[in-house]
């Protein structure tokens, strides 16, 4: 297992989502990664990407307008 | 059935993907969704943008219906390959810039690599025959099978029953009867249909989902291109400015992106590095691009003016507005903001 971040800042969706897909085919099961997005969108989409992917959401956090996406790679 | 026969459907977020699909998951076909983005997809982007539409649910239609479905759903950055598709359609475009027959062509081509990539079988749409215009015609549906190269890959559960039958209907991956027979452009059937499969809620619906059937946009991309000497090109940055803001051309050589509300202003400031921009110093104003050059002091009062007539102070005597290039100098200018007659109807895109 180990931590990957991706940057997805000023990117509106879908393109967080897709960046965070093609990151995932270079990951692991098991891995986990941050992803840093600023299109609000992203905290509903980048779950619902997870949700019918079998990946795990695990959280987001924000801090100002930066959207911190915590996610686990399950289906890899 | 002979087999557990794997499909992928085109997955656009507006109910009659979602219903095709479904049909082929009734009827126990594997089924995956992909879906396509042009950078012309109406979805999120302006929603994201727009202080007005902060309240507004921000979800990504194709994978809220794919995860109606309950399948797995394929996104595929196609910006780059879908140039030449909206530069040069062999079909030419519908009532705006929309190059529907060539698109959808180009989407089922792109599936069908997908399909031999990955080891499906065929490929699903939610085409309704004589819905579009231009895409959903019954003259132009085999077009799209035959110049895709899906040919009998491509089915169309929807009205499937009006075309000849498919490899999967052949071999039996899928019962034909099972399948429709919708047409024309009432949405009577589908909305029956999800009635039947107990969708309560869907997108609505069908055309309203890329840029490119919009005037308003397909008039400022035309601008854009005749503005650089008729070089049908773009970036990705050139197409999401042409859905922010008010745009103005006074001289050939340049045109001003004027934010509308803080959202834009807000989201046009991350071009900032790559534009000369204008706001007002002196009161409160919209955040200002400068697409083109100002050649002289003229233009660039000129543009000042313009910047001026958006701001608070617009009916005062003088405003000052600064001006910062890509390098990040800045100078400033006082200057009279230009009366509402003032700015010719023919300058607005």
């Amino acid at each position: 297992m180990s931590q990957h971040h991706l940057d997805a800042t000023k990117m509106l969706c879908p393109m967080p989502v897709i960046k965070t897909q093609n990151k995932v085919k270079t990951l692991k099961r098991g891995d986990l990664l941050e992803i840093m997005c600023t299109d609000p969108g992203a905290i509903n989409d980048i779950p619902a990407w997870c949700r019918i992917n079998g990946h795990q959401f695990i959280n987001h956090e924000e801090r100002g307008d930066l959207f911190i996406i915590n996610i686990k790679v399950c289906d890899a | 059935m002979s087999k557990q026969a794997k499909a992928v459907a085109l997955i656009s977020g507006g109910l009659d993907s979602l219903l095709a699909a479904k049909v082929l998951l009734e009827q126990g076909v594997h089924v995956e969704g992909i879906n396509f983005y042009t950078g012309f997809c109406v979805e999120g982007h302006t929603h994201a943008i727009r202080q007005k539409d902060k309240k507004k649910q921000k979800r990504n239609n194709a994978l809220w219906s794919a995860e109606q479905l309950g399948i797995k759903l394929h996104i595929v950055d196609v910006i780059e390959e879908y140039k030449d598709v909206l530069i040069n359609p062999k079909h030419g475009y519908g009532a705006n810039m929309n190059p529907c027959l060539d698109c959808k062509g180009f989407m089922v081509k792109k599936a069908l690599e997908w399909i031999k990539e990955n080891d499906f079988d065929f490929i699903v749409t939610g085409e309704v025959m004589g819905q579009r215009p231009m895409s959903q015609r019954k003259d132009t549906m085999p077009v799209i099978a035959k110049e895709s190269g899906a040919n009998d890959l491509l089915l169309r559960p929807l009205c499937a029953k009006l075309l000849p039958p498919t490899k999967p209907e052949i071999e039996g991956w899928v019962d034909r009867e099972k399948l429709h027979e919708f047409s024309g452009r009432t949405r009577k059937p589908q909305m029956a249909l999800a009635e039947e499969f107990g969708f309560k809620e869907y997108a609505q619906p069908a055309g309203g989902c890329c840029f490119l059937t919009d005037k308003s946009y397909s008039d400022k991309l035309v601008d854009l291109w005749k503005s650089r000497d008729d070089r049908r090109d773009y970036e990705m940055d050139d197409i999401m400015l042409l859905k922010v803001g008010r745009h103005i051309r006074p001289r050939e050589h340049f045109k001003l992106i004027i934010g509308r509300e803080d959202g834009e202003n807000k989201y046009m400031e991350g071009y900032r590095n790559q534009y000369t921009h204008m706001h007002a110093s002196s009161c409160v104003g919209p955040s200002v691009l400068v697409d083109g050059v100002l050649k002289n002091e003229d233009d660039f009062k000129l543009a000042a003016r313009i910047t001026a007539r958006f701001s608070k102070d617009r009916t005062q005597e003088s405003v000052t507005i600064e001006m910062t290039d890509v390098h990040g100098v800045s100078k400033s200018i006082d200057v009279k903001p230009l009366a509402a007659h003032e700015i010719e109807e023919a300058w607005q895109v």
